[in-house]
C-alpha cells in the first residue's frame, strides 16, 4: 500500500512538473479525463499516434528543407501547420510554440530560420517523448502493474 | 475509419445519438475528435479522407446529421468538401482548424459552414454542436410549411413570399454571420424532418441545372419566378418548391458575383458596348460546379449553354446577377465550370486560393466579338465565362492598362482575374483598334478576363502609345495560352519590360490554350464587341483566350491550345503562389501587350485572328 501510494505520488508529482515546465498543458489534462473504462489506454494511444505523426512530419520538413534547388516552403508550412494542430490537440505546448515560430519563418521563406526551428522541434519532440514515456511507466506502476521487460 | 451502428433510439434522444461524420487527415486529431464526440454521446464515423467522406455521404444522404471537417487536407480542400456537402446534401458542416485567421473563418462562413472551431477542440464546444442540426431542421420545416399550400397558383405567390421571407431571414442571419442556410435551403426537401414528412431530394444534375438557367435567362432574372421557371423547364416530378429553393441559391451565387460586377459596370460603360456582357452560360458540370459557384467567391459557375455553332457570343444569357445589359451588375460572367473538369473541386479550390483575397468575381464584359463558342467547346468544357474583375474601367485602362489586374494572382492588379476557368474567351472588341485589348484579354487566361475588353478598348489607346514593350512581347506571345498570359501580365506590369515573359513559367505551363482560343481568333474578325471570357475550371478546359493578335497570327493550328487546362494551380496564377513568379502589380500598358501580340507571328496556333482588334 505504501509503495502504491508512493508511486502514485510520484506520478502526480511528475505530471505536475511536466505541466510546470510547459511540456504539457491543460489539453493533456483533458485527454487524461477522457480516459475511462471504455478507453483505458486512450492517453497512451493518442500519444503514440502523435509521436508517429510527429516523426513523419519532421522527416517531411527535413526533406523539404534540404532541397538545394529551391525549398518548397508551402510544403514545409503545410507540415508545420499539421504539427501545430496535432501538438496542440495533445497538449504538447512547447512543441506547439516552436511551430508557431516555425510558421513565420516559412512565410518569410527564411531557410535558415526554418532549419533552426526544425532542430528545435526535433529537440522538443524528443524531450517530450522521453518525459511522456516516463510518465506512462509511472502510470503503470502506480496502477499496480509492472513494467514488462523486453528481451 | 470506424463506423458505429446507429441505434434506433438515436433520434428520439436527440441530441444523444446524433450521427456525426468526422474528417481529418491528422490521425492524432481524428482520434481525439472521435473520442470527444463519443464522450458527448454522439454516433461517430471517422475518416481521414475527404473523398471517402463524400462517398459515404453520397451513398446515403440520410445517414448523417452533421459533418465536422478539417480545413487542411491533402486530398481535398476542406472548403471544397464543405461546398459539396452543403449543396448536395444540405447537411450542416463544421470546420475545424488549427489556424484561426479571420480570413479563413470568413472563408468558412461564406462557403456555408455553420461553425468554425479551433484546434485543440474542447469537449465543451462539441457538446453544443447539435444546435446546428436543430436549426437547420427548423428552417427546413418552415420551408416545407409553405409547400403545404393547397393551391399551387395561389400558393405560389405565398410560397415565393415565403421563400423570399426566408431568404430575407436568411440574409439577416447571414449578416449575423451564421451559416448561409438559405443557400442550401432546399425548400421542402427536408429529409431530416422528424415529422415523417419525407420528400425525395431533388438532385440538380447538370442537365437539370442547364434547363433551369435557360429558363431563368429566358425569363430574365428579375422576372424569373419559380412557377414560370418550372413551366419552362418542363421537367416531370419537379415541384415549384424545388425550383424556388434552387432559385434562391442561384440568386445568392449571382449576388456573390455581382460584387465584382459593379466594377465591371464602369468598364462596360467605358467600353461603350451595349452588349457588354455577353455571357455564355455553359452547362455546369454537375453539381460540382454549382457548388463551386456557390462557394467560391471568385468562381462562379454559370450554367453554360452550348455555344451555338454560329458562335455569337453576344447572346446575353446573363441572369440579373450577371449584370449584363444594364443590369445592376455589369457583365458578370459566371465562370462556368468546365464540363470536363476532372476535378472541379480541386480546381476551384486552387483557383480560389489563387485569387488573393479577391472576392470579386470578375465580370466578363462581353465585347461584341463574335466568338464561336462552339469552338470553344473543343475543350470539352463548356466555355465558361470567366468573370472579369469588375474593376473600374478606369482602373483597368488608365495608363496602367490593367486589364489584368489584381485578380489574377499572377497579375497583381488584374481585376479580371477571378475567373478561374481555364478557358478565357475574349472577343476582341471591334473597337479595339489595337489588339491590345485582345491581348490583354489573352493575358487573362482564366480569370483575367480581360473581361473588360471594354476596358481594353479605351486602353487600347494607351496601349498603342507604349509600343515599346509590346514589341518584345510579341514573341512571348505564343499561341500558347500560357504564354499569352505571361506576356499579358508582363505587359501590363512593365510595359517595357521584355524580359520576363518567360518568367511566368508557371503561368505558361499552366495556361492551356484552348483550341477555342483559336476560334476566338476567328471570331474576332467579326464583331468584336463581344468579349467573352470563358474560363474553364476544368483542367481540361483550355483557356480560351482571345488573343486577337495571336489569333491573327494564328497558325491556325489549334494544337496550341491544349486542352490542358490551366492547372488548377496554374490557372490562376499567372503568378503561382508565393513561388517565384513575380507578377507586377500593375499591368502595364495594354498596348505593350497588344503590340506584342501584333508582332507575334508565329506562336499562335490556330489563331486566326484577323479581327480588327
Amino acid at each position: 500500500m505504501d509503495v502504491v501510494n508512493q508511486l502514485q505520488r510520484q506520478f502526480i508529482d511528475y505530471s505536475a512538473s511536466l505541466h510546470r515546465e510547459g511540456f504539457l498543458d491543460d489539453q493533456f489534462t483533458q485527454l487524461q479525463k477522457l480516459q475511462d473504462d471504455n478507453s483505458p489506454d486512450f492517453v497512451v494511444e493518442v500519444a503514440s499516434l502523435f509521436f508517429e505523426d510527429c516523426e513523419k512530419l519532421i522527416n517531411n520538413m527535413a526533406r523539404a528543407l534540404e532541397q538545394q534547388q529551391g525549398v518548397d516552403f508551402r510544403q514545409v508550412d503545410a507540415s508545420v501547420h499539421q504539427l501545430k494542430g496535432s501538438s496542440s490537440s495533445i497538449g504538447a505546448m512547447r512543441v506547439k510554440d516552436v511551430c508557431v515560430a516555425f510558421r513565420s519563418f516559412c512565410e518569410a521563406q527564411n531557410r535558415e530560420g526554418c532549419l533552426r526551428c526544425l532542430q528545435q522541434v526535433t529537440h522538443e519532440y524528443s524531450l517530450l517523448k522521453n518525459k511522456l514515456q516516463t510518465l506512462f511507466r509511472q502510470q503503470i506502476l502506480a496502477a499496480g502493474g509492472s513494467i514488462p521487460v523486453v528481451e | 475509419m470506424t463506423v458505429e451502428q446507429i441505434g434506433s433510439e438515436g433520434k428520439d434522444q436527440f441530441p444523444i445519438g446524433m450521427r456525426v461524420l468526422a474528417v481529418d487527415d491528422d490521425p492524432t486529431c481524428l482520434l481525439l475528435l472521435g473520442t470527444l464526440l463519443r464522450r458527448c454521446q454522439y454516433h461517430v464515423t471517422t475518416t481521414s479522407q475527404a473523398k471517402t467522406a463524400l462517398k459515404m455521404l453520397r451513398e446515403n444522404k440520410n445517414k448523417f446529421d452533421l459533418v465536422i471537417s478539417d480545413v487542411h487536407m491533402p486530398d481535398m480542400d476542406g472548403f471544397k468538401l464543405l461546398e459539396h456537402v452543403g449543396l448536395e446534401m444540405d447537411l450542416p458542416v463544421i470546420m475545424l482548424s488549427a489556424n484561426g485567421d479571420t480570413k479563413l473563418v470568413m472563408k468558412g462562413i461564406t462557403h456555408g459552414a455553420c461553425d468554425y472551431l479551433l484546434k485543440p477542440v474542447r469537449i465543451e464546444e462539441l457538446q453544443n454542436i447539435w444546435q446546428h442540426v436543430v436549426r437547420r431542421k427548423k428552417k427546413d420545416r418552415c420551408n416545407s410549411g409553405s409547400k403545404d399550400k393547397p393551391h399551387p397558383d395561389s400558393g405560389e405567390a405565398a410560397g415565393i413570399g415565403n421563400v423570399d421571407n426566408n431568404g430575407k431571414l436568411n440574409k439577416k442571419r447571414k449578416d449575423q454571420n451564421e451559416d448561409e442556410d438559405d443557400e442550401r435551403d432546399e425548400n421542402g426537401h427536408d429529409n431530416e424532418d422528424p415529422s415523417a414528412q419525407k420528400k425525395p431530394r431533388v438532385v440538380w444534375s447538370v442537365e437539370l441545372h442547364r434547363k433551369f438557367v435557360a429558363a431563368v435567362n429566358q425569363l430574365g432574372i428579375d422576372k424569373a419566378v419559380p412557377k414560370k421557371i418550372l413551366e419552362l423547364m418542363n421537367v416531370e416530378k419537379l415541384t415549384r418548391e424545388n425550383v424556388a429553393s434552387h432559385l434562391q441559391k442561384f440568386r445568392l451565387y449571382l449576388k456573390r458575383i455581382s460584387c465584382v460586377a459593379n466594377q465591371q459596370a464602369n468598364m462596360a460603360a467605358a467600353l461603350g458596348t451595349a452588349d457588354s456582357a455577353y455571357l455564355r452560360m455553359g452547362s455546369l458540370n454537375g453539381l460540382g460546379n454549382f457548388h463551386t459557384l456557390a462557394g467560391s467567391d471568385q468562381l462562379h459557375n454559370a450554367a453554360f449553354r452550348s455555344f451555338p455553332p454560329s458562335g455569337v457570343l453576344g447572346r446575353l444569357n446573363t441572369p440579373a446577377g450577371l449584370g449584363i445589359r444594364g443590369l445592376p451588375s455589369p457583365g458578370t460572367i459566371q465562370l462556368g465550370h468546365v464540363q470536363n473538369s476532372g476535378n472541379p473541386t480541386n480546381d476551384l479550390s486552387k483557383l480560389q486560393s489563387f485569387v488573393p483575397g479577391n472576392h470579386n468575381t470578375n465580370i466578363l464584359q462581353g465585347m461584341p466579338m463574335s466568338l464561336e463558342l462552339d469552338r470553344l467547346q473543343h475543350n470539352k468544357s463548356v466555355g465558361h465565362i470567366g468573370e472579369l474583375p469588375t474593376t473600374d474601367s478606369t482602373t483597368v485602362f488608365p495608363g496602367s492598362g490593367n486589364l489584368v489586374d489584381a485578380r489574377i494572382t499572377g497579375f497583381s492588379n488584374n481585376p479580371l482575374l477571378g475567373v478561374t476557368s481555364n478557358s478565357l474567351m475574349l472577343e476582341g472588341s471591334s473597337q479595339q483598334a489595337t489588339s491590345h485589348t485582345s491581348v490583354s484579354a489573352i493575358g487573362f487566361q482564366n480569370g483575367n478576363a480581360l473581361s473588360d475588353f471594354t476596358s481594353i478598348a479605351p486602353a487600347s489607346n494607351q496601349l498603342q502609345d507604349s509600343k515599346a514593350g509590346s514589341q518584345g512581347q510579341a514573341s512571348p506571345i505564343n499561341c500558347n495560352a500560357g504564354q499569352i498570359i505571361r506576356s499579358a501580365p508582363q505587359e501590363w506590369n512593365a510595359p517595357r519590360k521584355d524580359a520576363p515573359y518567360q518568367s511566368h513559367a508557371s503561368i505558361n505551363s499552366s495556361i492551356p490554350i484552348n483550341s477555342a482560343m483559336i476560334q476566338l481568333g476567328q471570331c474576332l474578325d467579326r464583331n468584336n464587341s463581344i468579349f467573352h471570357r470563358t474560363t474553364d475550371l476544368d483542367s481540361v478546359g483550355p483557356l480560351n483566350f482571345v488573343d486577337p493578335l495571336s489569333i491573327k497570327h494564328g497558325e491556325g493550328d489549334n494544337s496550341i491550345m491544349e486542352p490542358s487546362v490551366i492547372e488548377k494551380e496554374g490557372y490562376l496564377m499567372f503568378q503561382p503562389r508565393p513561388h517565384g513568379s513575380h507578377v507586377p502589380d500593375n499591368i502595364g500598358s495594354l498596348e505593350d501587350l497588344a503590340s506584342a501580340m501584333m508582332k507575334q507571328e508565329g506562336g499562335c496556333n490556330g489563331y486566326s485572328l484577323r479581327t480588327s482588334i
